[in-house]
């Protein structure tokens, strides 16, 4: 592990030491202290992401999915945000340890982000040329000449028709998918080790939405970056990620291969929201909803945090917190990367 | 852009026709005889004033007068006071000095009124931020006068830090504490307007973004939150500019500034029509060619800006 730790400081080895994850996050957790009390948003996550892997995370609104990647970025905003306790590890260095500077230097140069909103995240009145070559402004010291030329050459890369002509435009003046070409334009800029695409497609129509992640996979192989997809859309995930957790109310509910978890579920919780994808062979049948809401993060229930909305629950699932138990086939022979956080999680995967 | 300008010069000429016809028939209509009052307590001519208006015009029909007034003006020619002095001679004694308070004003107003505007923006709920609510709600709600007769009473007699008034006009360094009572009410609601902007913009999804990017602390606000931030404050700035120019009589009457407010003043006392005409005129252009500016700036700071 010491050894793995040298090596990655050195700036070039992304395709080398394949064993190590890029980023592993160890027993996360988030509150926000709010005048209602604690928020508890996040709490002991743990996830890791190697190089050219795409880790999806899905969960519902609140579930503590965007807030991670905040922390992991070192944007959150602290206060009211706090970090009770874990670790970020960035190539096997704590990020959380590092003083702001150093973390400054890695975003966007070895981690950058994606956000949802291209339109309100993109600054209203500066040109998107300008916004581009900041990157290579600010981290490679370019001039202001040299960067508009790298930032044209990005715009070619993420297909922006034109991109001579419209390196002065403004964000305004692009259509929704362009604008999302650009927000993965700026994140790609300094060809970073990890990319965090926050719901990158979701404010995008459904045509658009396709092209958009396929850029982003397509890009992701060329450059062997590690992806972490935060999304909702689980017909997103299909197609792109390598694996996937599945987060409520702040903890890691599943963990799967991606082919996996849409055949055999091992968490009530992910078949809820399998069982919730409109589907063209129950036609005219009832869509199955997950009843209830997702809980108040001032006040989680105590034991499974999804317990009041399970069909499954018992008086178990009321007073224990379910670990994240390892998933094995009926057998007991291991399934890889496979776990689910349900006291039940047997009778929910094999039937 | 340029058929914008070209639209908004057009519009400039009906409003100049209407202000200035209102002027000039609120000034004729006010209530007493101009020529009469020149001749004080003592009993007057009839000879006399009649040839005085006549000489003054003031026998035609008032519609004529105005025209007569309108084409004088457009061969640069003011009128004459009743004292018989050039109203452009008066108005290029006045002016200067005006000028004068008001840049300084307009100076303070933008530093100080910025800075603080700024610093309590970052900082909401501090300390420093508590302190300047309190003393801009303060500012805001005391007329100028009562800020103008403090301090010349406090600074001036008490503590004799300055004359109680200004001994001359021209000097900047006397036109110094004039400026800031001058500066004091638009300071306030710049620092407010300043400090709003700022704590609104500080939320916006783009400085995430800017933060996301790995931008240094400085460049994050000093660019992106500032852009987007003194929009709405140059846009006050630049129509308050007007506004101190013709705002300061009061400031000008206390500290006995011989500037274009005092004129007006005195002007209006005595029913010197050609002189109020003459100053209200100069000061809507000021009005109307600032707020031109105001609306080209407007477009030239946020690109979403459209002239149609």
């Amino acid at each position: 592990m010491t050894t793995m730790e040298k090596t990655a400081n050195v700036p070039e080895p992304r395709a080398g030491d394949d064993t190590a994850p890029l980023l592993e996050v160890r027993d996360l957790h988030v509150e926000f202290h709010t005048r209602d009390g604690v928020a508890k948003a996040v709490n002991g996550v743990n996830y890791s992401v190697s190089a050219g892997e795409t880790l999806a995370v899905l969960g519902e609104s609140g579930s503590g999915k965007s807030v991670t990647a905040q922390a992991i970025m070192g944007i959150l905003d602290m206060p009211p945000g706090k970090i009770p306790q874990g670790e970020i590890l960035f190539r096997g260095q704590d990020m959380l340890k590092m003083s702001g500077e150093e973390r400054r230097k890695i975003r966007g140069s070895k981690i950058a982000m994606i956000f949802q909103d291209a339109l309100s995240s993109l600054n209203p009145v500066l040109s998107v040329g300008y916004q581009l070559g900041e990157m290579y402004r600010v981290h490679q010291g370019l001039s202001k000449k040299e960067a508009k030329a790298k930032a044209i050459d990005l715009m070619d890369r993420v297909r922006i028709p034109a991109a001579k002509e419209r390196v002065n435009d403004y964000p305004h003046q692009f259509s929704g998918g362009m604008r999302q070409r650009i927000m993965i334009a700026m994140a790609l800029a300094l060809e970073p080790d990890l990319i965090i695409a926050d719901e990158p497609t979701t404010a995008l129509d459904v045509t658009v939405q396709a092209q958009v992640m396929d850029l982003l996979a397509e890009l992701q192989r060329e450059y062997n970056m590690g992806l972490i997809l935060i999304t909702h859309d689980l017909g997103v995930v299909a197609d792109v990620a390598d694996k996937i957790a599945v987060m409520y109310a702040g903890r890691i509910v599943e963990t799967a291969p991606v082919g996996e978890l849409y055949k055999r579920p091992a968490h009530p919780y992910t078949r809820g929201l399998l069982d919730s994808i409109p589907r063209l062979d129950q036609k005219g049948q009832e869509l199955y909803a997950i009843k209830g809401l997702p809980p108040n993060l001032l006040h989680i229930p105590t034991g499974c945090a999804f317990n009041p909305r399970c069909p499954k629950a018992t008086d178990l699932c009321r007073t224990d917190i379910p670990a994240l138990h390892q998933v094995t086939e009926k057998d007991g022979a291991e399934l890889a990367g496979r776990g689910s956080a349900c006291h039940f999680w047997k009778e929910t995967i094999h039937g | 852009m340029g058929r914008f300008v070209a639209r908004r010069l057009l519009q400039m000429i009906p409003v100049f026709i209407g202000t200035t016809l209102l002027i000039f028939l609120m000034v004729y209509s006010l209530p007493g005889d101009p020529v009469k009052s020149l001749f004080g307590p003592k009993a007057a001519d009839p000879a006399t004033v009649e040839r005085l208006r006549h000489q003054y015009g003031l026998d035609k029909p008032l519609l004529e007068q105005y025209w007569n007034y309108i084409s004088g003006l457009f061969k640069g020619d003011f009128g004459q006071s009743f004292t018989g002095r050039p109203v452009a001679d008066l108005m290029a004694e006045a002016f200067p000095v005006t000028i004068r308070l008001a840049l300084l004003a307009f100076g303070f107003e933008v530093i100080v009124g910025v800075a603080l505007g700024i610093l309590t923006g970052l900082k909401r709920g501090k300390f420093l931020d508590q302190i300047v609510l309190v003393l801009t709600l303060v500012v805001i709600s005391i007329p100028v006068f009562v800020i103008g007769y403090v301090t010349q009473f406090l600074l001036g007699l008490k503590w004799k830090v300055i004359t109680p008034t200004v001994q001359d006009s021209m000097n900047i360094g006397q036109l110094m504490v004039p400026a800031i009572v001058l500066a004091a009410l638009s300071l306030a609601y710049v620092t407010r307007l300043t400090r709003t902007t700022v704590g609104e913009n500080l939320r916006a999804d783009y400085m995430r973004t800017a933060v996301a990017k790995g931008l240094p602390r400085k460049r994050v606000i000093g660019v992106h939150l500032m852009r987007n931030s003194l929009i709405p404050v140059v846009t006050f700035l630049g129509t308050d500019l007007g506004m101190l120019m013709g705002g300061a009589i009061v400031t000008e009457g206390i500290f006995n500034i011989q500037g274009v407010g005092n004129t007006l003043f005195r002007s209006i006392q005595t029913s010197e029509g050609p002189t109020v005409v003459g100053i209200v005129t100069v000061l809507v252009l000021v009005y109307l060619v600032s707020s031109l500016v105001v609306d080209l700036l407007y477009a030239v700071l946020d690109p979403r800006i459209r002239y149609a």
